[in-house]
């Protein structure tokens, strides 16, 4: 059996394959299932924005008019993504890390917004994004490429290997933590765990990095370094309603939003707790109370559903390389999405505390959806070439 | 690339693979997770989120219905309604804020011109250490911080709302009462309902809406739900700003009934300037301290008029009443002017009281062609029972004894019934005809008025004294065997007395001696009627025998008119007397304000035109000065009012009270005043009365569709 890294010609023919050739061997189950999470999330995107005042569902269609152009350069971005070779893609990845970098400090300066309490924003013009987003696909690219393919002829990643993923992590991280940023910096650093765990590192520097996770999270709680908010809201995650209309007030009304929606829910657009607002963010990281909401546990446990089959798929191709990198890529793709859903959801379900991350594909939000679809793409990429190999 | 091919990548790949397997089930378990979670929730506590998700987003506004006036017989508002801007603030929003909303006040203070201190104040729920000004009311309600607001200052306030949250500023509408302090006592007050009535009431917390007033006092408690109507009920859909998106439901409040009244608010108007000027002329003399007058419509048991003074303006309690009123109001020194002592003042009747003892007479074997002798006192246990001024009549008619107010003859009926009753100590049943007689008059229990907090006098009897000694025995027996230490540190006589005393208390307080039943027959010692059940009783001698529960109220009225609820005459009793005996007396009654203890107070009254029929009392009260009374009504040929005024510690009843009642006669009739010579009083031409032709008004005022009221005339 040969492995591409030693057989340069047979990459290079299929390189020129037809789009129709590279079409037949996309994992359709896993576009099926995304494009269902965003049908489903333009939905819940449109209800969440009617402004409430009793007008119908077509005179407030703004929101989800954007949303659906966000949807339709996703997925371009996807499919382009998908249809190049992920070895051309590795040679662009330092590009790409250091380019969220330069974004990342970008924030920071005077070019950078604060929303919702949070540096997160460069606005250029009629147009804005989250650097934080795209920086997440940044880290999987270079943690993939540097786990992936060990220096010195190791077949598997050794210390020096985990330092440079270290330091690869430490750079994104301060900037996101310095916004401030709570969510993004938990996921940046799941992300790595998650990687180096299945990368073949060191069992001690897994452990050491798992316990440090663990650690941190301890200190951070011990030394009082988050926010009061943040406290807060890990405080009234253990009772939402201790203080409905404080920090507790996300949670309690979240609670009540998907509680009402019972077993089959208000129907679309028909939530009189979207549609009074009494849910924050709704359209953006509460979206899932919508789901809740309207679409009754049948819906929601429809989306859960839909969520699993996505990560099902997207493990199922790593598990299915044979070389370190394309499966790196792809646990670092799942391991973000997965952790960031679960978080999201969860705290919709008042089990996890409130953190401002977006639910992947459905959740209103260029740039994440962009991020979320370039990610996918590499994903759907490594399915089409790495069939190719057996 | 150093690597030889094909040896290395197997082991990586399987330990790889075996990770990512591991890492789809884990996913799979934490959103399998997820999923019970959601079961959870929405399927089994459902309900329970579904509820908070309506009381989240369902604002239930109660809009008060218009209360209904109370009108006088002639349609005249004694009480009506004004709009008056309000500023109000929502308790549980402002405690709700870091600073209990202190800067909210703040920022009020200086638009309404209040101080900052009051505002804090009227805050406060009130309680049994919290001072006045506070809120009576329930924190659900809104509270009120400040009525009759410029609207200068209340559209600062509307127009601001992120300057003042929690503070609404609305038109409301306040009671008026455009007679001043007319009839206070009558007509009651409102005042905020109270957090267990709300719950008592409809379960509803009400939200940030009108005020919701009770009636506490007089006619506005007793009609209150008729006068209130039926509150109104508006379901909002409101969002997380509580902005009202749609209307779910709406209910429309209905209007209170108007309650139309016997009352005449001329004739009530005469009645407290008379009875307050009456007891100014007493004053110099006697302490004449507080006072009543009560006019019945004998016909019907109709109020006319109440009055009692000393008086007050229900509107203080508009808004939250400020301590220093609130004392005041409740003062001795005020004179408690809250009370009203028409219905629930009661004491000692005098001589009024002996048209019962003669009727007991009567109706018990005592003829009434007969005569009786009128000696100057006369001697029972020992003891020297007197004549007023200690005068004799010799042997006279019973007409003559109620004319000249003889007391000894009175005295000799209660001994000898006493006697007859077996004395000290009864063989079987006493009839105690006397105390019999009084109850069939009425007095003993309440007349049974449409007013609250009425008193039911006392008729004393053996059955009364028996539990009385009960009560008080035991004090009575310890003092009796331990004397009064106290006491007999400073005198020792004086505390021997009262050994002896409580003695005689302990060991035969339960016997109802001579005494007391000669004390008994002319109204004094134990015996106490309210003016009220005076009135209702000459009332019934005037009519022939039957017994009213009088009546303030005479009809309901829908708003608009609509409808009429008539508030029919309700009979109590008829007098246990008979014709004979009532007749007698009325012809008594009727000579006295002519020839007898009255004729002086009624010297130039027109007794042709109208003949005034009556008795005087002056009652005495260990330790007070002589009480004054006077019993009356008029036509005597053809009755239709029955008046009594009663001044406490205001002299002799013909000196004090019977000047008073004619001066109500002359205000009704339309007499002048300057023929009986005592003041001028130049308010009205000669012959143009209250009620010009002495009947009160038979007809309803009309309330119009529109709600307008056509005031009755003639």
């Amino acid at each position: 059996m040969d492995t591409y890294t030693s057989a340069p010609e047979a990459p290079r023919a299929r390189l020129g394959r037809s789009a129709a050739g590279v079409a037949r061997r996309l994992d359709w189950a896993l576009i099926a299932a995304v494009a269902a999470l965003c049908a489903i999330g333009t939905m819940l995107v449109w209800s969440a924005t009617l402004p409430g005042d009793g007008s119908g569902p077509m005179e407030a269609t703004g929101h989800m008019r954007r949303h659906l152009v966000h949807l339709a350069v996703g997925w371009a971005l996807c499919l382009t993504v998908a249809s190049v070779d992920f070895r051309a893609v590795r040679g662009y990845a330092p590009l790409v890390y250091g380019a969220t970098l330069m974004a990342l400090i970008m924030v920071l300066t005077p070019l950078g917004a604060v929303i919702n309490g949070s540096r997160g924003w460069i606005v250029l013009g009629p147009v804005q994004f989250q650097p934080s987003e795209l920086a997440k696909v940044g880290l999987i690219l270079v943690l993939a490429t540097l786990l992936g393919e060990p220096r010195d002829g190791e077949s598997k990643p050794m210390t020096r290997d985990v330092l440079y993923c270290l330091l690869a992590l430490a750079l994104p991280l301060a900037l996101v933590l310095l916004q401030p940023d709570l969510g993004t910096t938990l996921v940046l650093g799941m992300i790595f765990l998650g990687m180096l765990t299945l990368s073949g590192a060191p069992l001690a520097w897994v452990v050491g990095m798992l316990a440090c996770g663990v650690a941190t999270a301890c200190a951070v709680w011990w030394f009082d370094l988050l926010e009061p908010y943040q406290l807060d809201r890990l405080a009234t995650l253990i009772d939402p309603s201790a203080d409905p209309q404080g920090a507790g007030y996300n949670s309690a009304q979240a609670l009540i939003a998907v509680g009402s929606g019972g077993f089959s829910g208000t129907g679309l657009f028909q939530g009189e707790q979207t549609h009074g607002r009494f849910v924050p963010e709704q359209h953006t990281d509460f979206i899932f109370t919508v789901a809740g909401e309207e679409l009754g546990f049948v819906g929601s446990v429809a989306m859960v559903a839909l969520f699993i089959v996505v990560f099902w798929r997207i493990l199922r191709i790593a598990a299915g390389c044979d070389q370190p990198y394309p499966r790196l890529l792809c646990v670092g793709v799942a391991t973000w999405f997965a952790f960031q859903s679960f978080i999201n959801i969860g705290m919709g379900l008042g089990i996890m505390p409130v953190t401002g991350l977006p639910l992947p594909f459905v959740s209103y939000g260029g740039t994440a959806i962009v991020a979320n679809m370039l990610a996918l793409g590499l994903v759907l990429g490594v399915h089409v070439r790495d069939r190719g190999f057996e | 690339m150093h690597r030889p091919p094909g040896t290395p990548a197997r082991p990586v790949r399987r330990l790889g693979t075996l990770g990512v397997v591991l890492a789809q089930v884990l996913v799979v378990v934490l959103f399998a997770a997820l999923g019970v979670r959601l079961w959870y929730l929405q399927v089994q506590r459902g309900d329970h989120y579904r509820e908070l998700a309506v009381s989240n987003h369902h604002q239930e506004l109660v809009v008060p219905a218009t209360r209904g006036q109370i009108l006088d017989a002639r349609g005249r508002a004694l009480v009506n309604n004004r709009t008056e801007l309000v500023v109000s603030a929502d308790y549980h929003e402002l405690q709700g804020m870091p600073d209990d909303g202190e800067a909210v006040l703040a920022e009020l203070s200086e638009a309404l011109g209040t101080p900052l201190e009051e505002l804090r104040q009227r805050m406060r729920l009130c309680g049994p250490t919290v001072e006045r000004p506070c809120w009576p009311g329930s924190p659900y309600q809104p509270v009120t911080l400040a009525e009759g607001v410029g609207s200068q200052a209340a559209l600062q306030i509307m127009e601001h709302p992120e300057r003042f949250p929690g503070i609404t500023a609305q038109a409301h509408a306040v009671r008026e009462y455009p007679y001043g302090d007319l009839a206070g006592q009558v007509l009651g007050y409102l005042q905020p309902v109270t957090q267990e009535e709300l719950e008592a009431r409809e379960q509803l917390r009400t939200q940030f809406t009108g005020i919701d007033q009770v009636g506490r006092d007089g006619l506005e408690k007793i009609y209150d739900a008729q006068l209130r109507g039926t509150a109104g009920l508006r379901t909002l859909g409101v969002n997380n700003h509580g902005e009202i998106m749609e209307v779910l439901s709406d209910r429309m409040p209905e209007a209170g009934m108007h309650l139309v009244t016997h009352l005449d608010a001329e004739v009530q108007g005469i009645a407290e300037k008379a009875l307050a000027e009456g007891m100014a002329a007493a004053r110099p003399r006697y302490p004449a301290d507080s006072g009543a007058a009560v006019v019945l419509d004998v016909r019907t048991g109709g109020v006319v008029a109440l009055a009692s003074v000393p008086s007050y303006d229900p509107s203080v309690w508009r808004g939250g009443i400020d301590q220093e009123t609130f004392d005041e109001m409740l003062s001795a020194e005020a004179g408690e002017p809250l009370l009203s002592r028409a219905i629930q003042g009661q004491y000692p009747p005098g001589s009024t009281f002996k048209v019962s003892s003669l009727s007991a007479a009567a109706e018990n074997g005592y003829s009434l062609r007969s005569t009786y002798a009128c000696p100057g006192s006369i001697n029972v246990g020992g003891q020297n029972f007197e004549n007023y001024a200690g005068q004799g009549h010799g042997t006279i008619t019973l007409h003559r004894a109620i004319v000249v107010s003889c007391n000894t003859v009175f005295y000799n009926f209660g001994y000898r019934m006493w006697l007859s009753d077996g004395g000290l100590h009864p063989d079987g049943e006493p009839d105690e005809a006397m105390a019999a007689m009084a109850r069939g008059y009425g007095f003993g229990s309440p007349t049974g008025i449409d007013l609250p907090y009425e008193t039911g006098g006392r008729i004393p009897d053996r059955q009364w004294k028996r539990d009385f000694w009960e009560q008080t025995k035991e004090n009575n027996c310890h003092r009796a065997e331990h004397g009064y230490p106290d006491v007999a540190d400073q005198d020792p006589s004086h505390a021997a007395y009262l050994k002896r005393l409580a003695h005689e208390h302990c060991v035969e307080g339960f016997e109802w001696r001579a005494g007391e039943a000669v004390n008994f027959s002319i109204g004094q010692g134990d015996v106490l009627v309210s003016p009220l059940q005076l009135a209702a009783a000459y009332a019934a001698i005037a009519n022939g025998g039957t017994l009213y529960e009088p009546r303030v109220a005479r009809a309901l009225v829908s708003a608009d008119g609509s409808e009429v609820q008539m508030i029919e005459p309700s009979v109590k009793g008829r007098l246990p007397v008979s014709e004979e005996t009532l007749a007698y007396l009325q012809a008594a009654l009727t000579e006295v304000p002519k020839a007898g203890t009255a004729s002086g107070a009624f010297g130039g009254f027109p007794q042709d035109l109208v003949s005034v029929a009556g008795k005087t009392g002056s009652a005495d009260v260990v330790g007070r000065q002589v009480s004054s009374w006077f019993a009356s009504y008029a036509p005597a040929d053809d009755p239709r009012f029955a008046i009594v005024v009663f001044v406490h510690q205001g002299g002799t009843g013909g000196a004090t009270s019977a000047p008073i009642a004619r001066k109500i006669y002359e205000g009704i009739y339309g007499f002048s005043a300057n023929a009986g010579g005592e003041d001028e009083e130049g308010d009205r031409p000669p012959s143009e009365g209250a009620l010009p032709d002495g009947r009160p008004w038979q007809e309803l005022p009309t309330v119009r569709s529109d709600g307008s009221i056509d005031l009755l005339d003639r």
